[in-house]
């Protein structure tokens, strides 16, 4: 996805911003549990200064350079290298923006809700974010799939954080999945491109080894695409999708921002880099069997949006709704157009936004009311009319309505579409938008226009500030991505 | 004194060895350090001769006792070490892991088996003198002797253990002298066919002569191929080593779970390459067809045992037999990457082994059970021990950078190259089964459910322990540094694999393997 010409610059800020989390570590552990506000006070400072030093890289990238680090000579051909490009910026700006303002919610969270363990929960956390930049950066396949793996065990202790019998389930479920993946499917998929691509000397590089894919067999090549898609079991292509319902038993901040932006974002990523800079668009559009993966995409889509209409508890309607547009982001790399890609690149950036603002609202209720259930939320809104007015707002966006950001992304998808002349990928489009209507309108219209059954209700108000300022800004910031546009398509190499 | 340090290698342990039994006899104390000091001579000698080796041009050093010559044709008998640079990195990794455990085995000996500190050093340095030996001579009978004085201060170390480990050296002693009886009579059909013990001499006997359909040689490598996979505990011959190695002393264990088993991988590269051949060996026998079948019988029965047990000790001696059909895989799949996979799974197999059992020896201390229910809380009570002991499980799983991450990729890709798929499955199995292992294990500490599913605390993280019981209370210095430190090497062998895979491929060039090209 990158320009014809660019300049690379070797830089060391790519690392900074990779290990600026796992040096606050130490901060937060040394602090602990009996200086609460110095650990807060470090889990914020480093969530700024990574996502400053990620900023500070976007001047540089819109001027068309990209930035190189290489960490150290892993195998005789394929280094550990970090590289800075459009793409990986724009994600890495997501995570870690959205960081900062997880930080804040969980402050606000976890001390409402009197949690356990918070040392360990912020400790992990760090360590998760530090994985999902040095994802969002890696310069080739085997970078890529070691903080891919940092990631999924990382992120362990925060899904069983509850360390009671469900939570056993839900980790159970999500390591499950995800080693299982990973280990047995991605690996050989690496493998096998490390023995014979190119003749054993391949680098894997997003940049350099582009389409050299094209050398294998037809049938290699849909082994090499199934084994990669599934592989990547963090992108929740159905049927590999059952860890993320699961590991809703998590806090609440951790599903807000790991199991709506990070981790799972971190999966369709890797797809999406390895669909458009390892395969490469010409490849795949030549490739037989790659419609049956547009067909996977849209059928976990339908699917996931069908079983979040059926469920009533929020967490978990949200997660088949996550499911449901990470499918969009997979739609958009199997349509093999630089529109489509371009589209999913946007989806990432616009939907975590929407999501988490979703999460957060669920769990300011949880806070403040205590209440899990769609059912229970009649007349809500009047007690709570800020969290439920975001929820309104991020419901909005993920549906796809102008002037909020969840539109854009779904334009460009349409329009990659329709470059590939696929009606029937348009209609679904419209179909799973209609379904998003249907499950998510649904909550805040319950909240507002509903009157509770009881009045044994009325101490309820509104959740601690902490909760409060992050989901208002996360909701402002739906409207903020639909103007930004331009930039964003800029950093993604759509528009020049 | 530098231009022999090969001699050195062996002579520090072997005279520490004397030393400890005669001064212990007036002074107990004085062994530990004697134990300490000679293994750490012995490594220094050790990377001496490393050097040596690289700046050399044919990258051997050899060195022959007692002043004989070998202008003789074929090379005469006599005691020849010999180091090439597979043998010196195996010589290294026993140096290395023998100085941790010296050093980690000051406590255990004292409070385990008190009083025989000069017995437990003096068979402790002679076992790592025979096993640095065997990764150095350069003779076939040499290599025996060395096999056996092994074993049998194997024997005595395990013996020293719990009231079962009489039984269970007994089953030991059995299977071994079975072994290493195979093994000798190998050799004498050997000397009967090319007239010489010496290593190199064999070898070049079998090529001069063109023995390679000889019947006489094909049972020898039967012979010495069925004792060498005796002593290395292959699966179905390895009922002598989970009950050795969870009765011995905790010492004991950590020493011998580590280095026996994959000395002897090193005894059949050694075999295999330098004194067969790759001609005779992969090409006129039909090993390279059936051994990779067992290896996937091996890792399976090894993995689905390990699943089965309940005591952290235990498991991992299972571990340790699926391993090892790791290591036999890799060199049966006959390719370049299965070797270097194979020999780098040496290395890092032992420093992660060490490392586990290290770990297991400090939970024993403190919680006085390894078994799996006596864990939970124990993250709190113990951080430190506990990732220490849970980097050496991340390193068995193969994730990365772990130096297990390394050789498994070697492995994947060598079977890859062979297109043994039953090879590569069975890895991925096993690797999954590793995963459960040590979720599990993780579980059992951090969650506070029963296996049955019962909740045992009360919501927000009670674990249903007192506050004694979770308290900060990590193992003695003695024994957490070594753990430590081992943790770290797991960590570095890791990240700096290619140096060492650079030495392993020097090593490998002058073999012509086959590297998988023309795809």
């Amino acid at each position: 996805m990158s320009a014809p010409e660019v300049t690379v610059i070797e830089d060391i800020r790519p690392l900074i911003a990779f290990i600026a989390p796992l040096i606050g570590v130490i901060g937060i552990v040394w602090a602990g549990e009996k200086r609460k506000n110095l650990r807060e006070t470090f889990t914020f400072l480093v969530a700024t200064i990574q996502a400053s030093v990620v900023l500070s890289m976007v001047p540089l990238l819109l001027s068309g350079g990209i930035i190189e680090f290489k960490i150290w000579q892993m195998f005789t051909h394929v280094p550990l290298m970090l590289r800075v490009d459009g793409f990986g910026l724009l994600f890495a700006c997501v995570a870690s923006l959205l960081w900062i303002a997880t930080t804040v919610y969980a402050i606000g969270y976890m001390r409402g809700l009197h949690e356990h363990a918070q040392t360990r929960f912020y400790s992990f956390f760090a360590i998760s974010l530090s994985a999902t930049i040095g994802v969002a950066f890696s310069a080739n396949l085997l970078t890529i799939y070691f903080f891919y793996e940092m990631l999924s065990v990382s992120t362990f202790p925060l899904v069983t954080h509850m360390q009671d019998k469900e939570a056993r389930t839900g980790g159970r479920t999500y390591l499950g999945y995800l080693l299982f993946t990973s280990l047995c499917l991605l690996l050989p998929a690496l493998s096998w491109c490390y023995v014979w691509l190119d003749g054993g000397t391949v680098t894997m590089d997003f940049l350099a080894d582009t389409g050299k894919v094209g050398a294998f067999s037809q049938t290699t090549q849909i082994i090499l695409l199934i084994l990669f898609t599934f592989g990547f079991a963090k992108a929740g292509i159905m049927p590999l999708h059952s860890w993320l319902p699961g590991a809703m038993v998590a806090p609440t901040p951790v599903s807000a921002l790991l199991h709506a932006v990070a981790v799972v974002k971190v999966g369709v990523f890797c797809v999406i880099r390895v669909y458009s800079d390892i395969f490469g668009v010409q490849v795949l559009q030549e490739l037989d069997g790659e419609d049956w993966m547009i067909g996977i995409a849209c059928a976990t889509i339908l699917i996931s949006s069908l079983i979040a209409l059926s469920q009533d508890n929020l967490k978990r309607r949200l997660a088949f709704s996550t499911i449901g547009q990470l499918g969009y982001v997979v739609l958009g790399a199997t349509l093999a157009t630089e529109q489509g890609i371009g589209g999913s690149v946007l989806h990432i950036a616009m939907h975590a936004c929407g999501k988490i603002t979703l999460f957060f609202c669920a769990g300011a209720i949880f806070v403040a009311s205590g209440k899990k259930y769609v059912s229970e939320l009649r007349g809500l809104g009047r007690k709570m009319p800020i969290t439920m007015g975001a929820f309104m707002i991020g419901s909005l966006s993920v549906i796809g309505l102008p002037p909020l950001g969840g539109f854009v992304s779904k334009w460009y998808l349409v329009l990659g579409a329709l470059d590939r002349d696929m009606l029937w990928v348009v209609v679904i489009l419209l179909i799973s938008s209609l379904l998003n209507v249907f499950y998510l309108l649904p909550v805040a219209v319950t909240a507002f226009f509903r009157t509770p059954e009881t009045d044994s209700e009325s101490g309820i108000e509104e959740a601690p500030w902490p909760c409060v300022l992050p989901l208002t800004l996360t909701a402002m910031g739906c409207f903020v991505l639909f103007f930004l546009t331009d930039p964003l398509l800029r950093l993604v190499g759509l528009a020049h | 004194m530098m231009e022999n340090a090969i001699a050195w290698i062996l002579i520090f342990p072997l005279f520490g060895s004397v030393a400890c039994a005669i001064l212990g006899m007036t002074n107990r104390k004085i062994c530990y350090p004697i134990a300490v000091l000679s293994l750490a001579c012995a490594l220094w000698a050790g990377i001496e001769t490393l050097n040596q080796l690289i700046a050399s041009e044919e990258h051997t050093v050899a060195y022959l006792l007692g002043g004989w010559t070998l202008d003789a044709y074929p090379r005469g008998v006599g005691i020849e070490l010999h180091a090439d640079i597979l043998g010196i990195l195996i010589t290294l990794v026993v140096l290395g892991v023998g100085l941790i455990v010296s050093v980690y085995s000051k406590l255990p000996v004292q409070e385990e088996t008190p009083g025989k500190e000069p017995l437990f050093y003096t068979l402790f340095l002679l076992q790592v003198t025979g096993l640095a030996g065997i990764c150095l001579t350069g003779d076939a009978f040499n290599l025996y002797v060395l096999i056996e004085v092994a074993a049998l201060t194997g024997y005595g170390l395990i013996a020293m253990g719990s009231n079962r480990a009489a039984a269970a050296t007994f089953n030991y002693v059995m299977l071994g002298t079975i072994g290493a009886s195979f093994y000798l009579l190998g050799v004498g059909y050997l000397y009967i066919k090319t007239g010489t013990l010496n290593m190199v001499g064999i070898h070049d006997v079998i090529e001069a002569n063109g023995l390679a359909d000889s019947a006489t040689m094909q049972v020898a490598f039967v012979l010495i191929g069925m004792g060498i996979l005796i002593k290395m505990a292959f699966f179905p011959f390895h009922a002598w080593l989970p009950n050795a190695y969870c009765n011995a002393p905790t010492a004991t264990s950590s020493l011998l779970a580590p280095l026996v088993t994959k000395v002897m991988i090193y005894v059949m590269i050694r075999m295999v390459l330098s004194v067969f051949g790759v001609e005779f060996s992969f090409e006129s026998t039909m090993w390279t067809d059936v051994v990779p079948w067992l290896v996937v019988v091996a890792i399976v029965c090894a993995a689905v045992m390990a699943l089965a047990q309940r005591e952290i000790k235990r498991m991992l001696s299972y571990l340790i037999v699926a391993e090892v059909g790791y290591m036999v895989g890799g060199v049966w799949i006959y390719n370049y990457y299965g070797f270097i996979g194979s020999i780098f799974h040496v290395i890092s197999d032992a420093c992660m082994t060490l490392c586990l059992f290290l770990g297991a020896g400090l939970i024993l201390r403190k919680a006085k059970t390894t078994h799996f229910d006596g864990l939970r809380g124990l993250f709190s009570k113990m951080p430190l021990t506990m990732t220490g002991f849970f980097i050496g499980g991340f390193s068995i799983i193969g994730l990365p950078p772990t130096c297990g991450f390394f050789s498994k990729w070697y492995l994947i890709t060598g079977g890859m190259v062979s297109e043994r798929w039953e090879y590569m499955v069975v890895l991925m199995f096993s690797t999954m089964v590793m995963v459960v292992l040590f979720f599990r294990l993780i579980e059992r500490i951090h969650l506070a459910v029963t296996e049955s599913g019962q909740n045992l605390g009360h919501g927000h993280g009670d674990l249903g322990l007192t506050e004694e019981q979770t308290r900060f209370d990590e193992g003695p210095l003695s024994m957490l540094i070594p753990l430590l430190v081992s943790a770290s090497v797991v960590l570095i062998v890791g990240i700096y694999n290619q140096d060492i895979v650079s030495l392993i491929e020097i090593f490998l060039d002058e073999f012509n393997l086959p590297r998988g090209e023309g795809h």
